[in-house]
C-alpha cells in the first residue's frame, strides 16, 4: 500500500490520472454551471440572485473538505514520516484558503440585497472567515523555517490543534450569534432546507463534484511541483558536496 | 521539588527582569484606556461594549507576554537543559504555563475590576466578569503556549505567533465575553462560565503535551 | 556500563552528514570526536544526549537502549553544548540551586561544584557580571552538580584560558578515573589514558540517497 508513497511511483500514477480529472471536472463544471444559469427556475425569494449558491455552496464545502484532508495528510506525516504525506498537505494548503475566500466573497454578494450590506456577522460566515485565518496561520508557519522536516512536523502540529479549535470556534460562534441575534436570515437556507427540490439540488451536487475534481486536479499539480522542487534542491545540494 | 522549582525560577525571573506583572497590567490598563478614545466617552456606549473590550485587552496583554514563555530559554540554551532533566519536558511546560498566568493573568483579575468601573459596567455583570477571567485567562496562557513553542527560536517569531495563537483565542474569548454579556442582559452567565472552564480543563492537559512536542522539535 | 553506538545515520536537509557510524567506549574509557566543522560532531553529540532523534541505527548504555527508552537512558547523562544556559539575572549559586533542584540533585554539593571550577569567589555574584570565560566554567559546573556517568562534552574549552582548559581537563580525567565515560568534541589535548578518536567525517558517504534523489524519473517526462 504504501509503495504509492514512493514519489517516483507518485508522479507516474497522478501523471496519468490528470488529464482525465481534469477532463471530468471542466465537463461536469460546464454541465453544473449551464443547470445552474439556464436551466433552473429563480427563486421565488430572492431571484436570479440565489444562483450564487451553485458557486458559494460548493467553495464553503470545499473550505471544509480541504482542511480535513489536510488533517489526514498532517496524520500521515507524523506517523509514517512520509515526504509525499507533508508535501501534500502543504500543497492543499493555499487551494483551501483560496476556496475559503471564495466562499466569503460570494456570500457576501449573496447577502448584500438581503442584509443592505456587503458584510453581517452571520454566524456561517464569521466561522468561514476564522477558518480561513487557520488557513493563513498554517501557510505562514510553512513560510518560517528552514528546515523542511522542522516545518512539516510543527506545521501538522498546528493542523490538528486548528481542526480542533475550528470545531469550538465554530460552536461558540453559534453559541454567540444565538444570544445576540445578529441575523434574521442566514445565507445558505435555500441550500439546506428540506424542501430543497430536485431541480436545484441535482445541479448543485454536480457543482460540489466539479469543484472536487477541479480541487484534486490543482492539488495533484502543485504535489508535483513540490516534489520536482525538492528533487532540483537534492540535485543542487549534491552537487555543491561534490 | 522540581516542579516547584521550576513555577519559582520563572517567576524570579519575571520579576528580576520586566517587573513580573506589573507590565502586563500596565498595557492592560492602557488598552483599556484607549478605547473612549477610540468610541468616544458616551456612558451607554462604553458600558455596552465594556465587558467585550476588557476580554480583548486581558487576551492582548497575555498575547504579548507570550514571546518570553520559551524563546529566551530556547535561544540561552536552557531549554536543553530543561529537556535532558527527569521532568517530563509537558511538566516543564506546565510549570512555565502557571508562572505565566500567575504574572500575567492573575494580576488582571484585581485590574479588571478597576477598569471596568472607568468603562462604566453594569454593576450586575462584576462577579460574571471577574469569574470568566478566573476560568478563561488559563486557558489563554495554556493554549498560547502551543503557539509559542511553534514559533520558538525563530529570529522573527513574534508576529507569527500572533497570527497563530489569536484565532485559536477565539471560542475562549466568545465564551468569556458570552458570560459577561449575558449577565449584562439578565441571563444567566452559567452556561457560558462552564464551557469556559471547561476549554480551560480540557486544555490543562492537552495544550503542555502538544507544546513540549513542539519545544522538542524548536531545539533540535 | 559500556556506551555503544552502532550504525548510526544522521540526515540534515538533503543531505547525509555521516552514515554507519559505530563505536563503543568503556567504562573509565573516552572517545575525542575531532574532524572539519560541518562533520557532525556537534550533531552526534546531540544525538546521543537525546536531544536529536536517532533516525537509523542503535544507541546502547548498559542495557539501556536509547531508542526503546530514552528517559532511563538520558537519566545516566550529561550534555555541555555551544550554549551556557545562564540566565543574566540569577546568580552562580542560584544558577546552580535551580539546576540541583531539576536534576534532583542535593544543593549541599554546589559549593564544591563551583569550587570544582574555581568559581567559589563569584558564588553571589549574578551571572550577567561574569566575563565569557567564566560564564562557561558555570555552565560546564553542572558536570561537577549532577553526578552521572557519562559526559558528552561540545567543545568545553572554547573561551577559556590556558589554566582553566587544563583544570577541565583534569576533571575529564578524574571523572574517567572514577569510572566515569567522556565523550568529548574537542581540539585540546585532555590528556585522557587510552582516549579513542573518532572523526565523523570519515563516516560521510559519497553520495547522499533520499527519497527524492533515487533516480531521475521524477524530473522526467509530461508537462503536468
Amino acid at each position: 500500500m504504501w509503495s504509492f508513497a514512493n514519489p517516483n511511483k507518485f508522479m507516474r500514477v497522478s501523471g496519468a490520472l490528470l488529464p482525465w480529472i481534469a477532463g471530468i471536472a471542466v465537463l461536469l463544471a460546464v454541465w453544473g454551471l449551464y443547470q445552474a444559469i439556464y436551466v433552473v427556475p429563480p427563486d421565488f425569494k430572492q431571484g436570479d440572485g440565489a444562483r450564487i449558491m451553485f458557486v458559494h455552496v460548493p467553495a464553503a464545502a470545499m473550505s471544509i473538505i480541504v482542511y480535513f484532508i489536510m488533517c489526514l495528510c498532517a496524520v500521515f506525516a507524523l506517523i509514517w514520516r512520509h515526504p509525499v504525506a507533508y508535501l501534500s498537505a502543504k500543497a492543499a494548503a493555499p487551494i483551501g484558503a483560496a476556496f475559503t475566500l471564495l466562499a466569503l466573497v460570494t456570500g457576501a454578494i449573496w447577502g448584500k440585497p438581503m442584509w443592505g450590506a456587503w458584510w453581517v456577522w452571520d454566524a456561517r460566515l464569521t466561522s468561514e472567515l476564522i477558518l480561513f485565518f487557520f488557513y493563513i496561520g498554517y501557510i505562514a508557519l510553512w513560510d518560517a523555517f528552514d528546515d523542511t522536516d522542522k516545518a512539516a512536523t510543527a506545521t501538522s502540529y498546528f493542523c490538528l490543534v486548528g481542526s480542533v479549535f475550528a470545531f469550538l470556534a465554530k460552536y461558540s460562534v453559534d453559541l454567540w450569534d444565538t444570544l445576540h441575534q445578529s441575523s434574521s436570515m442566514t445565507i445558505g437556507t435555500i441550500a439546506t432546507e428540506e424542501k430543497l427540490a430536485n431541480e436545484f439540488k441535482t445541479p448543485l451536487l454536480i457543482m460540489i463534484a466539479a469543484f472536487y475534481l477541479y480541487f484534486l486536479t490543482l492539488w495533484l499539480i502543485r504535489v508535483r511541483s513540490e516534489i520536482r522542487l525538492r528533487r532540483i534542491q537534492a540535485i543542487r545540494q549534491a552537487a555543491v558536496i561534490e | 521539588m522540581p516542579f516547584l522549582a521550576l513555577i519559582r525560577r520563572d517567576l524570579a525571573i519575571a520579576f528580576r527582569t520586566g517587573g513580573g506583572g506589573a507590565l502586563g497590567v500596565a498595557f492592560f490598563v492602557i488598552a483599556a484606556t484607549l478605547v473612549p478614545f477610540g468610541v468616544g466617552p458616551l456612558p451607554e456606549l462604553l458600558s455596552r461594549i465594556a465587558p467585550g473590550m476588557l476580554w480583548i485587552a486581558a487576551l492582548l496583554s497575555c498575547l504579548l507576554t507570550l514571546d518570553r514563555l520559551f524563546q529566551a530559554d530556547v535561544e540561552d540554551g536552557s531549554m536543553d537543559v530543561l529537556a535532558l532533566s527527569p521532568v517530563p519536558l509537558e511538566l516543564v511546560v506546565l510549570a512555565k504555563c502557571i508562572a505565566h498566568w500567575l504574572t500575567t493573568g492573575l494580576p488582571l483579575l484585581l485590574a479588571a475590576p478597576v477598569m471596568a468601573l472607568t468603562l462604566r459596567m453594569p454593576e450586575v455583570s462584576y462577579p460574571a466578569m471577574i469569574a470568566s477571567l478566573a476560568l478563561g485567562t488559563p486557558a489563554l496562557s495554556l493554549i498560547g503556549a502551543i503557539g509559542a513553542a511553534l514559533t520558538a527560536g525563530m529570529r522573527r517569531g513574534g508576529v507569527l505567533t500572533a497570527v497563530l495563537v489569536l484565532p485559536l483565542y477565539v471560542p475562549t474569548l466568545i465564551l468569556g465575553a458570552l458570560a459577561v454579556n449575558a449577565s449584562a442582559m439578565d441571563l444567566p452567565a452559567a452556561p457560558y462560565l462552564m464551557l469556559s472552564g471547561a476549554i480551560t480543563l480540557a486544555a490543562l492537559p492537552l495544550a503542555p503535551f502538544v507544546a513540549a512536542a513542539a519545544l522538542r522539535l524548536a531545539i533540535r | 556500563m559500556e556506551l555503544i553506538a552502532e550504525n548510526l545515520r544522521v540526515t540534515r536537509g538533503y543531505r547525509t552528514v555521516f552514515a554507519g557510524l559505530g563505536f563503543s567506549v568503556s567504562e573509565g574509557g573516552a572517545l575525542i570526536l575531532a574532524g572539519p566543522n560541518g562533520a557532525g560532531k556537534s550533531t552526534l553529540l546531540r544525538i546521543l544526549a537525546g536531544l536529536l532523534p536517532v533516525e537509523e541505527g542503535e544507541v546502547r548504555f548498559g542495557d539501556v537502549s536509547l531508542r526503546a527508552d530514552r528517559g532511563a537512558f538520558v537519566d545516566h547523562v550529561v550534555h555541555t553544548g555551544h550554549l551556557d544556559a545562564l540566565k543574566p539575572a540569577f546568580t552562580a549559586w542560584e544558577t546552580l540551586a535551580f539546576q540541583a533542584d531539576l536534576y534532583g540533585a542535593p544543593r549541599g554539593r554546589i559549593e564544591a561544584a563551583l569550587d570544582a571550577l574555581d568559581l567559589g569567589f563569584l558564588s553571589d555574584q549574578p551571572v550577567r557580571v561574569l566575563s565569557a570565560g567564566q560564564k562557561r566554567r558555570l555552565g560546564l559546573a553542572r558536570l561537577a552538580l549532577i553526578e552521572r556517568p557519562l559526559w558528552l562534552l561540545d567543545e568545553p574549552t572554547v573561551s577559556l584560558d590556558a589554566k582553566s582548559a587544563a583544570r577541565v581537563a583534569q576533571m575529564a580525567r578524574d571523572h574517567c578515573a572514577q569510572g566515569g565515560l567522556v565523550v568529548a568534541a574537542t581540539h585540546i589535548d585532555l590528556g585522557i589514558d587510552g582516549a579513542a578518536r573518532l572523526d565523523p567525517a570519515a563516516f560521510a558517504p559519497g553520495e547522499s540517497p533520499s527519497d527524492f534523489s533515487r533516480d531521475d524519473a521524477v524530473l522526467d517526462g509530461d508537462a503536468w
